[in-house]
């Protein structure tokens, strides 16, 4: 497996020496310090972290939560910005049966406190300048929230003014389940008003409903949605980074594979019913 | 420890006997670093190379015909979900290694697709590890790691390799898949191993 070494290297490299896992062990306290509704069950929260370690687009953050019993509930959420000093930011979709979103979702206030570890994991990352990927192009598929460590990418690449041609196929259900819609649409605009070809491509693939005047039908994704975009030149990207549920995420390869896509070229990362209490 | 104020949690009373961290699921869920593998019986094969190199296989039917055994077991993920009494039919690794000669101490395991995990010889025997190839009275379903999975409950559900097609015995221990993505080299549960330091 080629390409996992290579990604153990970045993965290496990136995070420093081999001090990296004794630093990530460490719980942090965390403060609330900024919150902003990204729809209509999902909002971003920014906790000030001292001492955050950093992280890279993709990677987690595990969370933990303590009653005033002693109590605690931890979970994992995909850090939702680019790495800054001191701060952490995870969007967290409600799921109304969940222990631990319906907290982050509708009760915490800025100035509250949880605990956070990490980060996580070094396969499902993507950092501008990764040799493994050269001039890409690079394709981010998204079923649901697993939006957020895609758009995390996303806003790394325009931090770094990175120019890999990237293309984002994000399939939801219906407008009311759009996440980061306006910043999704600026990066559209900016996009078409560079004097280069354009070089983020955002599609939206609603599944149930769409809003008036979307010129797709609803539908699940397909073939089509994937076509390259006429800017890339070639029909294939070099890497592929599929975030989403199970089932999305074996509809998605099952479809790259027949587009001609080989295992080594994608990288998935699934939210299965444990997911439920994201 | 933080107390975060308003935060109740749900007291699950049956959740007092899961390893540090853990929370119970009913569903069983699927995470995999990468596409789902897809290998027919008739093209599966599982093979055990030891330090002589001359490896030892079995296909499918030749697996069958071992002694398999029926098992109820808690498995617990690192990503923090907890599974109790699942039940699975597999052939122990004891039975794979009466016809293998190994002084070698450590495992690496391989499946289809390319991936690896790292274990100590000492945890895949005396009855701790299985070849499983049914779960619930069914054919292991190819998402869960079908036609067979590698099935060591005492650790962390990634030491559980899907599609499952051998074990080189190796002198050292050297870092599997996850394991050298930063995971614990052993992973137990009970100890909370998750990440490398814990």
């Amino acid at each position: 497996m080629t390409d996992a070494e290579a990604g153990v290297r970045t993965a290496r490299s990136a995070a420093g020496d081999g001090a990296a896992p004794r630093i990530r062990n460490r719980w942090h306290k965390a403060t609330l310090i900024g919150l902003h509704s990204q729809s209509q069950h999902a909002r971003t929260l920014a906790l000030r972290v001292p001492g955050w370690p950093g992280h890279l687009p993709g990677q987690h953050v595990d969370i933990r939560l303590t009653a005033a019993d002693g109590y605690t509930a931890q979970r994992s959420y995909s850090l939702a910005e680019a790495s800054t000093p001191d701060r952490v930011a995870i969007t967290v979709d409600l799921l109304p049966h969940g222990e631990v979103s319906p907290y982050l979702v509708d009760v915490m206030e800025i100035g509250d406190e949880l605990d956070v570890r990490g980060p996580i994991g070094g396969w499902f990352v993507w950092e501008p300048g990764d040799p493994a990927i050269g001039d890409g192009p690079v394709l981010l598929l998204a079923g649901g929230s697993g939006v957020v460590p895609l758009v995390t990418m996303l806003r790394a690449r325009q931090q770094a003014r990175d120019k890999t041609p990237t293309m984002l196929v994000y399939s939801l259900r219906g407008p009311r389940d759009l996440m980061y819609g306006p910043e999704l649409q600026r990066m559209t605009a900016a996009s078409a008003r560079a004097s280069t070809p354009a070089d983020t491509d955002i599609r939206l693939v609603y599944t149930r409903r769409i809003p008036d005047g979307h010129p797709r039908p609803p539908a699940h994704l397909s073939a089509d949605d994937l076509q390259a975009p006429l800017s890339w030149a070639q029909p294939l990207a070099t890497r592929v980074y599929v975030c989403g549920s199970s089932g999305f995420v074996d509809h998605a390869t099952a479809l790259l594979r027949e587009a001609g896509y080989a295992d080594h070229q994608i990288r998935t990362e699934r939210f299965g019913p444990s997911g439920a209490d994201r | 420890m933080t107390v975060s104020r308003g935060f109740l949690g749900h007291h699950d009373p049956r959740a007092v006997d899961l390893p540090p961290g853990q929370h119970l699921t009913r569903g069983f869920p699927v995470l995999t670093a990468g596409p789902t593998q897809t290998v027919a019986t008739e093209d599966w094969s599982f093979t055990i190379t030891p330090e002589s190199g001359a490896p030892t296989r079995w296909t499918w039917d030749e697996m069958m015909a071992l002694p398999s055994e029926d098992v109820t077991v808690d498995i617990h993920c690192v990503t923090r979900w907890t599974k109790l009494g699942t039940k699975w039919r597999g052939v122990p690794l004891d039975a794979f290694f009466e016809d293998v000669e190994t002084y070698y101490e450590y495992a690496m395991v391989h499946s289809y697709g390319g991936y690896t995990t790292n274990l100590p010889l000492e945890d895949l025997l005396d009855g701790k590890a299985w070849v499983a190839y049914e779960h619930d009275g069914d054919p292991l379903h190819v998402e869960h790691g079908g036609p067979a999975r590698l099935l060591v409950p005492h650790l962390y559900f990634w030491k559980s390799a899907k599609w499952v097609n051998g074990i080189t015995m190796q002198r050292f221990d050297e870092p599997g898949f996850w394991e050298g993505f930063g995971y614990h080299n052993y992973g137990d549960p009970w100890r909370e191993e998750r990440h490398a330091g814990d």
